[in-house]
């Protein structure tokens, strides 16, 4: 029966009860080591974006902050969170990937939408305008 | 708690014995997980659903979130002649203060490991680091408000800067709330020890907690790395 359920519910990460009761068959989650590893990784992933903006780094600075954002939210997930791909997250990682989908359509179309309004819609740039 | 609510509101049950049945039924029922009563309290999988209708509530305050962001984005250039990210952002104490919120995810994740230990000193001494920490995290950002509006650089004085403020102040408000929930699970582990909906609740605790540090890396990245940089 649980078998099915889990199937139907997912699984959320690191359930101490869950656990127990599966007599430990999800263990694998949530193990210090994974904790350990997700936090070197955390604080590397910090302090250079940080280190490149405080000493001044030169060009293409941003990309290399968007890039490390992206990889720190990666760790977080994986190491702090314990989304994965198996079984018993499906309904989890589903529900994560569509809200990054939606996540990238609010930012990514706000952005775009609103620089095109910025760039057509100065002053003296309307066709017909007075100024 | 939404999510125990519709655990219970359920439109099928089925009875004990039935076992099998029920297992094939479920089969058959992927896609309608809320129309099934699992006698949340005493089945081992009412723990798990409560965690993915928390996990759904996440995800939807993910979207706020993003919301908060794509208004920052539009609007971080509106300074309106006053303040600028980079006369403004100081960013030693924003890595301060960013220290301080992830050591916090991490004891966070110790005290996860404690309770799957039983071990009911190990989980109220992690809980409580996690707190201080998360209330330095706190005091820090009230702090920086605090000085910002004596220099004033408040919510009213431009477009960036009442940007800056619903992002940042939604963000403490929700570790603030943390730090509430917290303090209430820590009174309730010494008052009951481990039942299992407290440890429900704590499972649930540290999902926002670690999603309250994911949306702090968008915090800082977007606005004080991007707008210093």
């Amino acid at each position: 029966m649980s078998a099915a359920n889990e199937a139907i519910v997912g699984h959320a990460p690191h359930a101490p009860v869950h656990g127990r009761a599966q007599g430990g068959a999800h263990g694998a989650h949530g193990s210090r080591r994974s904790y350990v590893i997700g936090f070197l990784l955390a604080v590397a992933l910090t302090i250079v974006p940080f280190g490149l903006v405080m000493s001044h780094s030169p060009v293409g600075t941003p990309l290399i902050i968007a890039v490390f954002a992206l990889a720190q939210i990666g760790v977080h997930v994986v190491y702090f969170l314990h989304v994965d791909s198996s079984e018993e997250q499906r309904w989890n990682l589903t529900a994560l990937l569509f809200t990054a989908i939606v996540v990238c359509i609010i930012l990514g179309g706000s952005i775009w939408i609103m620089h095109n309004l910025y760039i057509n819609m100065m002053p003296g740039t309307m066709p017909g305008s007075m100024g | 708690m939404s999510t125990r609510l519709t655990a219970h509101g359920g439109a099928l049950a089925f009875e004990p014995g039935y076992a099998d049945d029920a297992a094939d039924a479920l089969r058959n029922l992927r896609g309608a997980p809320a129309a099934i009563d699992f006698e949340p309290e005493h089945h081992p999988d009412s723990a798990a659903i409560a965690q993915l209708g928390f996990w759904i509530y996440l995800m939807s305050d993910c979207l706020l979130f993003a919301g908060l962001f794509a208004t920052y984005s539009v609007l971080h250039a509106r300074t309106a002649g006053g303040p600028t990210p980079h006369g403004l952002f100081d960013l030693p104490y924003v890595l301060a203060e960013t220290v301080f919120l992830l050591v916090s995810s991490f004891t966070c994740g110790l005290a996860t490991l404690a309770i799957g230990r039983r071990s009911r000193g190990a989980t109220l001494g992690w809980l409580a680091v996690t707190f201080v920490l998360g209330l330095t995290f706190v005091g820090m950002e009230l702090h920086e408000f605090a000085h910002m509006l004596a220099a004033g650089a408040g919510p009213n004085r431009s477009a960036f800067l009442s940007s800056f403020f619903t992002l940042v102040a939604t963000h403490g408000l929700h570790v603030t709330c943390g730090l509430i929930w917290m303090a209430i699970m820590m009174v309730l582990v010494v008052k009951k020890g481990f039942t299992p909906s407290t440890e429900t609740r704590l499972a649930c605790l540290s999902l926002f907690w670690h999603f309250l540090d994911i949306i702090w890396v968008g915090v800082f990245s977007l606005v004080y790395l991007f707008g210093v940089s």
